[in-house]
């Protein structure tokens, strides 16, 4: 239903993402800082964010002294639906477009714009005990395979990827965020996991990443928006500004190994 | 025979009425009801609703063949430090289902203590499986079963016992022909919230068993993986759930009240 309408959404979305890219806002006059009032903002962001957005919002708070940040971490989907029935979040960040789609369709939040782009890789347990080299390993029956959910993205991507190179995976279980099914390949109770590519690079020590060569890939952009209900519009603005234009936060995502969509 | 309602008991007692039953009402007043038999009729709902109704009832016996007896070593003292015993088959009570997830794959996981060598020996594992499902709704919902029935056997006039043991019953025959028979209210309490708490289990299933339809996808785990993309389903499928459960405590026409075992027993 949401494919009739997204391709001119999508496309909307991209026009204004490109649109002004702000390098200056790095460079703020201090006076701008200081106008915007104390605040405690909540932000609502996509599991895959879980590791890098701290990052980011600590160096967001050293340019806003006066402002803090506490996080929401969820399912893409579950976020828009928690702010749909009144949860309180200033920004919200989703991990692929079509769920930002459904909260901005909804007036939900004002208009999205583009921060980061990621890919999916294979993730083993440490080590790959049973020695993973690429897709068409996971369609072995002795192989056991955990994905996200296809209601969440990183489930609708990794059906994505299987159905692009024709390979036909068995899942044992189908999680309903991306950390559910890294925290099952970290125990060790699958064999492989279809998660995003930072997801690998953000556990070195317990995960061996498998990538998956571009040609066979997908890839989903990820979008922020202030939430409309915000209490601390000026705080969210400010948050989602910093995230799509500031040199640090950019430097932030391209190390945690998130690419750019422009 | 009409009893006085005092109000400082009548007012609390409607409250606790109102909130329990306030949320149910607004769940179906939400309800979807256009889509419902869509949505009721889709093989997601009827794989959920019989995996809930298999792997509960088989918790619900497996938890009664090996609880029942672990209620009467109980109540007789049986067996060395019967208060440590008792306290520890009561934990998983207490422990947020998640933990007994995490639990449960420490023991029975791919790498779990027990778990590992029957991975290793056989390459089969009780995670993903429809066996992990009973096997999470057993643990936590067992000890509404021992707990239940101990009391009964406790509260059990032993001289009924003793006298059968003097005209030469054995210790088999006095179980299952008085000892057990008497504390029947109290074994269909047991087994009614035994059951109750294995067709809601979410938290330990999700962690030990993961979610796959038709193989551990219980309706709880339908519902939850519904509100992720689409609210009218898990509605609907939440009270699909509701009005099973209802429909079958209603039919064991109120075994789970603990009054009535009192009134029997004594």
């Amino acid at each position: 239903m949401f494919a009739r309408i997204l391709p001119p959404v999508m496309a909307a979305v991209i026009a204004i993402t490109h649109a002004t890219p702000n390098a200056a806002a790095d460079n703020r006059p201090n006076p701008y800082v200081r106008s915007i009032p104390a605040a405690t903002i909540t932000v609502s962001a996509a599991a895959s964010l879980t590791d890098v957005f701290p990052v980011i919002a600590g160096a967001f708070t050293k340019r806003y002294p006066q402002l803090r940040v506490t996080f929401n971490f969820g399912s893409s989907n579950s976020l828009v639906e928690q702010i749909r029935a009144g949860a309180p979040a200033d920004v919200l960040a989703t991990a692929d477009e079509v769920s930002m789609w459904r909260a901005t369709n909804a007036n939900l939040t004002g208009t999205p714009i583009l921060f980061a782009r990621n890919t999916m890789a294979i993730a083993t347990p440490k080590g790959n005990p049973a020695k993973i080299t690429g897709l068409a390993d996971l369609q072995k029956p002795t192989v056991t395979v955990a994905v996200c959910a296809p209601q969440v993205p990183c489930g609708r991507l990794a059906a994505e990827i299987f159905s692009k190179n024709s390979v036909t995976v068995t899942p044992v279980t189908k999680e309903v965020d991306v950390r559910s099914v890294v925290g099952k390949v970290i125990a060790d109770q699958v064999d492989a996991g279809i998660v995003y590519s930072t997801d690998v690079k953000a556990f070195p020590d317990d995960l061996t990443g498998v990538s998956i060569p571009t040609a066979s890939n997908v890839v989903t952009n990820y979008p922020i928006a202030t939430v409309n209900e915000s209490r601390n519009a000026q705080a969210a603005k400010a948050f989602v500004d910093y995230v799509r234009y500031s040199a640090s936060a950019q430097r932030i995502l391209r190390a945690w190994g998130f690419s750019t969509p422009w | 025979m009409t009893t006085k309602r005092p109000a400082f008991l009548m007012i609390p007692g409607v409250i606790a009425i109102a909130f329990l039953v306030i949320p149910l009402l607004a769940l179906i007043s939400d309800a979807p009801w256009s889509a419902f038999p869509g949505i009721l009729s889709s093989p997601t709902a009827l794989d959920a609703l019989r995996l809930s109704l298999i792997t509960s009832v088989l918790a619900t016996i497996v938890a009664t063949l090996v609880g029942a007896p672990l209620a009467w070593l109980l109540a007789r003292d049986s067996l060395p430090g019967t208060r440590l015993i008792r306290a520890l088959v009561i934990v998983p009570l207490l422990l947020p289902p998640v933990v007994s997830g995490v639990a449960l794959l420490s023991a029975f996981g791919r790498r779990g203590l027990i778990g590992g060598s029957i991975y290793d020996a056989t390459g089969w594992q009780f995670p993903f499986s429809t066996a992990g499902v009973v096997l999470a709704g057993t643990f936590v919902a067992m000890p509404f079963l021992v707990i239940t029935l101990e009391g009964a056997f406790r509260s059990q006039d032993r001289e009924i016992e003793e006298a059968a043991a003097v005209d030469g019953a054995t210790p088999r025959m006095i179980f299952l022909r008085i000892t057990l028979p008497l504390a029947l209210p109290a074994l269909l309490a047991g087994i009614t919230l035994t059951w109750a708490r294995a067709i809601g289990e979410f938290g330990a299933t999700i962690t030990f068993a993961g979610n796959l339809e038709g193989t551990t996808q219980t309706m709880p785990l339908a519902v939850y993986t519904a509100l992720e993309s689409d609210r009218d389903s898990a509605v609907a499928l939440s009270i699909m759930l509701l009005v099973v459960a209802v429909a079958i405590l209603v039919s064991l026409r109120g075994y789970y009240l603990p009054t009535r075992t009192d009134r029997t027993t004594r």
